[in-house]
């Protein structure tokens, strides 16, 4: 009796054990989120303020040389090329998710859908050696035949490259949202009379509204973030142009060109760019969970 | 009219998304395998061969290591979600933003921190351990959420079975829940393996940029990926870059065709004992 009794509280510690180091695991992620933020904003703060908060957001010059650091260029550049991208990545996408869910034959699904996964796989250097050397060329000969000048790495390329980057991410999420909208909507539309095309975009795209548009905001958060792919083909000048065959620099290809090299205020300048995009990726992040919310009301 | 219009955009578009697929893969491949020398393989690295196997030796290391981290702690933080917490727990709803935060971050932000905490405050240097910790973090809610979802695809019943015939709550998790759940893990494991030889920017200030294998965990080491960068972005060495592209490529191609097999076999398997 005893000795059961024993028993009973050896595994009973046992559970209790492990229940503890199920809980503090799960914790980790918690406390990631936390010393992430913490070093991000702890390290880039203090440089944003010494430079000043509005020099930093607004000055339209980044001179590490001279100790003159402002922002704007590259956060000009971020929206420039993300904009861009949801251009390119956001019609084909979007459509391409309607062939999936509405017009795709059974035997091609598969093979299709597979091909997606495999470019949400493709690593972003890859994509970007792609850009490099193909997209590149491309442009710089239409840019020059068009008479804009430009040597190729330019704003377009890097859209180009990114809409091509966020496509998985809009045909994955809209895929699932058209396909979450229930089938009286577009049977109803077809009754009436409507032909298959405008059930499709009168009816379903509607009901499906806030699933596509969390993924534009994805797909948002992706081509914001990107980094090497962008680097190779943006050109990286620091400067404001509405040319879209001229170069510019992203947030994101800002700190890695110049973290290898920098000391002291430039590379807590760099930091504090990161700050910028961790902001904006916060922001984005805030975006996604409200209209997930949304969805299940 | 319209109608017409608007079916020949959708299947234009369907097939502007395959062709890029299929002209990125074969330019890739019909450019790059030629390049596919000997010399590529060499044990170590000089400018002359600049061989990629160091890197490659890297990248299997840095997979293994960040597994070996990331893969307990993702597996055990889901367990503790489906099968401890309390659903609409407070706690709980805490976790999920967490996860869904770091899903959100884009490596250049986990390159900063690694770089800011494990690099300079952890003292870790340019290093393989400072990749690894930083890699380990950027997987963690890819395993946590594809085990979530493996377990809470594991049928009640079988829960309440083992709970009739007595056992444990924590027999039960791991005799019964946890087996019945691989599939979906495995598949998550993978899509992080692919995910960690794909990354660069994050690595590039945590694990340094050195083209060798290094000796100990606390020695600087590029992976593939970095090298792919490198090698692309200095411009001496389009080939050899185009070579290494193929590698990456087949890397991938195998983990997604591995995971899709794996996913599809182990169901099959776990189907038919089902059954039985």
């Amino acid at each position: 009796m005893e000795r059961s009794n024993r028993l009973v509280k050896a595994s009973q510690l046992k559970e209790r054990l492990m229940q503890a180091v199920f809980f503090l695991s799960a914790c980790i992620s918690i406390a990631a989120v936390g010393i992430i933020c913490f070093f991000i904003f702890a390290n880039g703060l203090p440089a944003i303020k010494k430079i000043g908060i509005l020099q930093f957001l607004t000055g339209t010059l980044w001179r590490p040389g001279n100790d003159i650091y402002g922002i704007l260029p590259m956060i000009v550049g971020s929206l420039y090329v993300t904009v861009g991208a949801l251009l390119f990545g956001v019609p084909i996408g979007l459509l391409t998710a309607v062939f999936m869910a509405m017009y795709c034959p059974k035997s091609i699904y598969r093979p299709l859908k597979s091909a997606v996964e495999l470019l949400a796989g493709i690593p972003s250097v890859v994509y970007g050696f792609f850009g490099l050397v193909v997209l590149v060329p491309l442009v710089r000969n239409i840019g020059r035949s068009l008479g804009f000048g430009g040597n190729g790495s330019s704003i377009l390329t890097a859209s180009l490259l990114l809409g091509i980057m966020i496509l998985p991410t809009i045909i994955g999420v809209s895929e699932s949202a058209l396909r979450a909208v229930p089938s009286h909507y577009f049977e109803g539309a077809q009754a009436l009379g409507a032909t298959k095309e405008s059930a499709i975009f009168s009816v379903l795209i509607p009901a499906a509204k806030s699933g596509i548009v969390t993924s534009v905001v994805l797909g948002i958060g992706r081509a914001i973030g990107e980094t090497m792919a962008v680097i190779m083909v943006v050109g990286n000048q620091a400067r404001l142009t509405g040319n879209i065959f001229k170069g510019v620099r992203t947030l994101t290809a800002n700190i890695v060109l110049e973290m290898g090299y920098a000391t002291d205020l430039h590379r807590e300048a760099l930091i504090g760019t990161g700050v910028v995009l961790f902001v904006f990726i916060l922001i984005i992040n805030i975006c996604v969970s409200l209209l997930k919310k949304g969805e299940h009301r | 009219m319209k109608s017409k219009i608007l079916k020949i955009l959708i299947y234009l578009s369907a097939v502007i998304t395959l062709l890029i697929l299929f002209f990125l893969i074969a330019y890739i491949l019909i450019k790059g395998v030629p390049n596919l020398k000997p010399d590529l393989f060499a044990r170590h690295y000089t400018s002359d061969n600049v061989s990629l196997m160091p890197a490659f030796i890297n990248t299997l290391i840095m997979v293994g290591l960040s597994l070996l981290i990331a893969v307990p702690v993702g597996i055990f933080s889901a367990i503790y979600m489906v099968e401890y917490a309390k659903g609409g727990n407070r706690f709980v709803s805490i976790i999920k933003l967490a996860t869904e935060t770091l899903t959100g971050i884009p490596s250049i932000i986990y390159g900063l921190f690694g770089m800011l905490f494990f690099v300079t405050t952890c003292g870790f240097g340019f290093s393989i351990r400072a990749g690894v910790a930083t890699l380990s973090i950027m997987i963690l809610p890819l395993i946590m959420k594809t085990t979530e979802e493996a377990l809470k695809a594991v049928s009640d019943t079988y829960r309440e079975g083992s709970f009739g015939l007595g056992a444990g709550k924590l027999r039960t998790v791991f005799r019964i829940v946890l087996p019945s759940a691989i599939p979906g893990i495995l598949a998550g494991v993978i899509l992080a393996i692919g995910r960690i030889v794909g990354e660069s920017a994050a690595l590039i200030y945590t694990a340094g940029t050195v083209a060798q294998v290094p000796k100990r965990l606390t020695d600087s080491g590029r992976t593939l990926a970095v090298h792919m960068y490198t090698l692309a972005s200095e411009g001496l060495h389009m080939e050899e870059a185009y070579a290494t592209a193929v590698i990456l490529i087949v890397f991938v191609l195998g983990i997604n065709t591995l995971s899709s097999f794996i996913v599809k076999k182990l169901i099959n398997v776990d189907g038919k004992a089902r059954l039985q």
